[in-house]
């Protein structure tokens, strides 16, 4: 059992019986008041989101789903095609399912596909990805200023800020539970 | 470029902080306050049904330095302030340490009103001082800070900004909810605003209003949607206080949640305190809405995670 302190973006509880994914979380508390966690939940088999307050005491039965080792091959349209590594069987997750895990999918990537009964409906994937940049403005040298950051554009087609140093071309790590940078990859 | 890039980005920020600590001393300082310095390590807590403190051997650290400030109050000590980090268990989110700084002081020759006056002038005079001038931007509004600010009393608010009111509210047990969701996130997006007169069962150590008993003298500052600050005239009642307390702490059990041993030196003294007005501010908020920062931690040196 879950309870509203263990919240965190990413968790996966039961609701009314179906399995959802936590989008977005903050704490909040009104002055004097009591702790309230604000949620975006995204069920996991009909991709709908709804927002939801916990308080303190409540308490969540975590989504126990079978997970399978597969491989990502391809996209086609708004179909995400993986295969299964061990008996080679191919299934089809659809964008709408993936939420941000579609920003950090590149062919040949190992992910955990989570399985509600025989259906697969979202995939897991590793903390850390490594992917490269497409497009990025330049860094102007000399100039000091720390505070900045700047756009980039991956491969996936995934926008992210980036420290000012980062150039085309470069691999760079991402945190896919924030979908923040992590670091440079030395290649 | 440091290998700690995200707080090596921070450091204009951390700059700009620290002109703000030393703005905030100067105000005080002018206005004939004594700074001061309690223990950050204290026996007992005061027991308030939502507030944590963090343990620290058998005592705990302070959740806020109140009730050692109220004790040089009745002390004879009559016009102080103190700026320090206070631990509450468990609270962490964009608005959120569980190690924070605040800022507290209290007057003894004023009401909660006093200190609404007085917050405008030192959040006005710090930002001069820093720079910022009457008006700052915050999540892309606009808020200026020239006074007198808003002042909304929370029966107002409760009619104003939800279909429900402040007592049904309370019966249905949905307060907190509809102020995080509704009230907060409307308030001070043009000027300050303080929202004011809470149900008395909210201002645990606050004085009850003369005229109306289903009300203490207790307000709160936001701005930009965030709660900033936490005044109200103060309860010098020891008898009530402790009634009060004993009841916070029978919550805090119906809750599941540790009780505090009673603070009997601060009870003892509490008779001999003048009528006074105390309140705490966040500085780290006060920093974020200076700074236009997205989140808390933006404005520090390092969050629980970073360590």
């Amino acid at each position: 059992m879950y309870t509203a302190s263990d919240l965190r973006k990413g968790l996966k509880v039961i609701i009314d019986g179906e399995p959802y994914v936590v989008t977005s979380f903050d704490f909040s508390k009104p002055g004097k008041g009591q702790a309230l966690y604000r949620t975006k939940l995204r069920n996991m088999i009909t991709g709908l989101t709804m927002d939801r307050t916990y308080r303190e005491g409540d308490t969540f039965e975590p989504a126990s789903l079978e997970e399978r080792t597969m491989q990502f091959l391809y996209k086609e349209g708004d179909h995400y095609h993986f295969m299964d590594n061990e008996n080679y069987e191919q299934i089809i997750i659809s964008e709408g399912s993936l939420g941000d895990a579609k920003n950090f999918l590149i062919e040949n990537l190992n992910v955990k596909v989570l399985m509600f009964g025989d259906r697969p409906i979202g995939v897991d994937l590793p903390n850390f990805v490594n992917l490269r940049v497409m497009k990025t403005e330049p860094w102007v040298r000399g100039d000091t200023s720390k505070a900045d950051f700047k756009p980039a554009t991956l491969e996936t087609g995934y926008v992210l800020r980036v420290p000012p140093f980062i150039e085309e071309g470069e691999l760079i790590t991402i945190d896919t539970r924030t979908g923040e940078f992590s670091k440079r990859v030395k290649e | 470029m440091a290998k700690n890039w995200p707080l090596a980005r921070r450091k204009e920020n951390l700059q700009q902080r620290a002109r703000l600590l030393r703005e905030i001393r100067e105000f005080f300082v002018r206005n004939g306050y004594v700074e001061v310095e309690t223990p950050h390590r204290i026996p007992s807590p005061a027991p308030e049904s939502h507030i944590d403190a963090i343990p620290s051997g058998t005592w705990f650290l302070h959740t806020s330095p109140e009730l050692c400030m109220k004790r040089m109050m009745a002390a004879g000590y009559d016009k102080i302030f103190q700026i320090c980090r206070c631990w509450r268990e468990r609270e962490r989110g964009s608005l959120h340490l569980p190690e924070f700084t605040l800022l507290e002081w209290y007057r003894a020759d004023g009401d909660y009103y006093s200190l609404m006056e007085e917050c405008e002038g030192l959040i006005q005079s710090v930002a001069s001082s820093i720079g910022l001038g009457q008006k700052i931007v915050f999540r892309g509004r606009k808020i200026d800070l020239s006074p007198p600010w808003e002042r909304i009393s929370v029966k107002e608010a409760f009619h104003d900004y939800t279909q429900t009111s402040v007592t049904e509210a309370l019966e249905r047990n949905h307060f907190d909810e509809i102020m995080v969701q509704d009230i907060e996130p409307r308030l001070g997006t043009e000027k300050p605003a303080f929202l004011y007169d809470y149900p008395a069962q909210r201002g645990a150590l606050a004085r009850l209003k003369r005229q109306d008993q289903t009300v203490a003298e207790r307000f709160e500052l936001y701005i930009g949607g965030l709660e900033m600050a936490n005044g109200f005239s103060e309860l010098v009642d020891a008898k009530e206080q402790s009634k009060r307390f004993q009841a916070e702490n029978e919550n805090r059990q119906s809750l599941g949640k540790r009780i505090y041993s009673m603070p009997d030196k601060f009870l003892a003294e509490l008779d001999e305190m003048p009528p006074s007005a105390g309140i705490a501010l966040g500085v780290d908020r006060l920093a974020m809405v200076f700074l236009n920062a997205e989140t808390i931690d933006e404005v520090v040196a390092f969050t629980p995670e970073e360590l």
